[in-house]
């Protein structure tokens, strides 16, 4: 979707600001701690994925995203996916006070004190068999489809209808777009790049490109 | 963020309502039976006190003294840096681009803050603010320079957006003069912001003052 999340290229955000790295904390509040642990530990039950979860935190309205604070958003993020995932209210969300027990079929994936430590050096591939072979080569000239959907997606606005090099073929990783929705599709992923004069004309940089990973239903040959 | 920089801030002091809904929010979960208090202590502290930027420090100073590792580092990055003991979320795919005396990497994520964990812990502030993400891939040159890192024209800049799945890492230059330190003093010159591509490792005679 084209929400307030899709930032490459943007205007008028003002200098960076940097905190110096020696000096910089993990997190800045007791609060933002505990929002991290929730939505590591809540994701552990498996109720939705990471795209999903992505998706949840753009469909905010972009005022919304673009004054809060990271930690925030994904605070919002986490408490739209309760209620959408029928793991909570908004009643409750709102008074504080359970209704009732999470089911038992939920509650069995509880994520324990002690299986944390297991759960941190375990990832979860995004890797997965794709249905046709890769259509796109290193070395090929490719088009960023002109798409605009309205759900989730990975292509960000800066790239599409432009022009750019297959670099790398990752092989075939869970499509987000789909991945959003719950359902898990393979698709060819690539590394392509992009000349900084072809993303942003005259205004670019000077010897300077950059580099996307772009799923093959983003792409055209061009 | 200075006064002057409200309009996007990322770090001030929360509004003590904001406390008292994630308070709610736990003690919510921790009733229905969804969240483990306890569990929630150790997410934390693994990634304030194990998994930070001296995981991937320790994986460029093999690199920059051992060339086989260096050469298998770049071919085939999640599998050279699971050979250290980092693994796990948000380090599935790994990928590492290298400094040269002619390219120059920098990575960044326009979409949201896709960032190696298991070798540079969470993010920076600065990373997953608005600024960042939208400069880093128009204005590299300008960001760099606000990092106080400038670069000739002859050096080619390749910013990497983090849009799927795959992790960056940059694989900095060695700095020179530091032939025959030890991997550990060696580490102590791959700061995070060097491995993100913001800044160059630090120079060999500022090497004590690390992690």
């Amino acid at each position: 979707m084209n929400g307030g999340h899709d930032l490459g290229g943007m205007h008028g955000f003002g200098p960076i600001n940097a905190e110096a790295e020696a000096k910089e904390p993990v997190f800045h509040a007791d609060w933002e701690k505990r929002v991290f642990g929730l939505v590591r530990a809540i994701g552990a039950l498996g109720k939705w994925n990471s795209d999903r979860a992505r998706s949840a935190r753009e469909q905010q309205h972009p005022v919304d995203y673009l004054r809060h604070s990271y930690y925030e958003n994904w605070l919002a993020g986490l408490e739209k996916m309760l209620v959408e995932a029928g793991l909570a209210t908004a009643e409750e969300l709102a008074s504080g006070q359970a209704s009732q027990l999470a089911d038992e079929a939920v509650r069995k994936h509880l994520l324990h004190a002690e299986e944390v430590a297991a759960a941190v050096a375990r990832g979860s591939s995004a890797t997965m068999p794709a249905d046709a072979p890769p259509r796109f080569r290193p070395g090929d000239r490719v088009r960023a489809r002109n798409r605009h959907p309205a759900g989730h997606t990975r292509q960000p606005r800066y790239v599409r209808g432009r022009v750019g090099v297959i670099q790398e073929h990752h092989g075939a990783h869970v499509l987000p777009d789909l991945s959003a929705e719950g359902a898990r599709v393979g698709r060819h992923l690539y590394s392509v790049r992009f000349e900084a004069s072809e993303l942003w004309g005259d205004n670019a940089n000077g010897n300077s490109a950059v580099y996307v990973d772009l799923w093959d239903d983003y792409l055209e040959p061009a | 963020m200075s006064g002057q920089h409200h309009h996007h801030h990322d770090h001030t002091e929360p509004p003590s309502d904001l406390v008292l809904r994630v308070k709610a929010l736990e003690s919510l979960l921790v009733e229905k039976g969804l969240v483990d208090p306890a569990a929630i202590d150790l997410l934390i502290d693994a990634y304030e006190s194990k998994i930070g930027p001296r995981n991937g420090a320790r994986v460029v100073a093999r690199a920059w003294g051992d060339p086989v590792f260096k050469k298998w580092l770049l071919q085939e990055a999640t599998a050279a840096i699971a050979s250290l003991g980092y693994t796990g979320r948000q380090g599935e795919h790994m990928k590492v681009v290298e400094n040269t005396r002619h390219v120059h990497n920098l990575v960044v994520c326009t979409l949201c803050s896709c960032y190696p964990w298991p070798v540079l812990g969470l993010p920076p502030v600065w990373y997953k603010s608005a600024p960042y993400r939208a400069r880093a891939v128009a204005d590299p040159r300008g960001v760099l320079k606000e990092f106080g890192t400038e670069l000739g024209e002859d050096v080619e800049i390749r910013v990497w957006d983090s849009t799927a799945e795959v992790r960056y890492l940059v694989l900095p230059e060695r700095p020179a003069g530091t032939e025959g330190w030890s991997e550990e003093q060696l580490a102590a010159l791959a700061t995070r912001n060097a491995m993100i591509g913001v800044e160059r490792a630090k120079p060999p005679q500022e090497g004590g003052e690390a992690s």
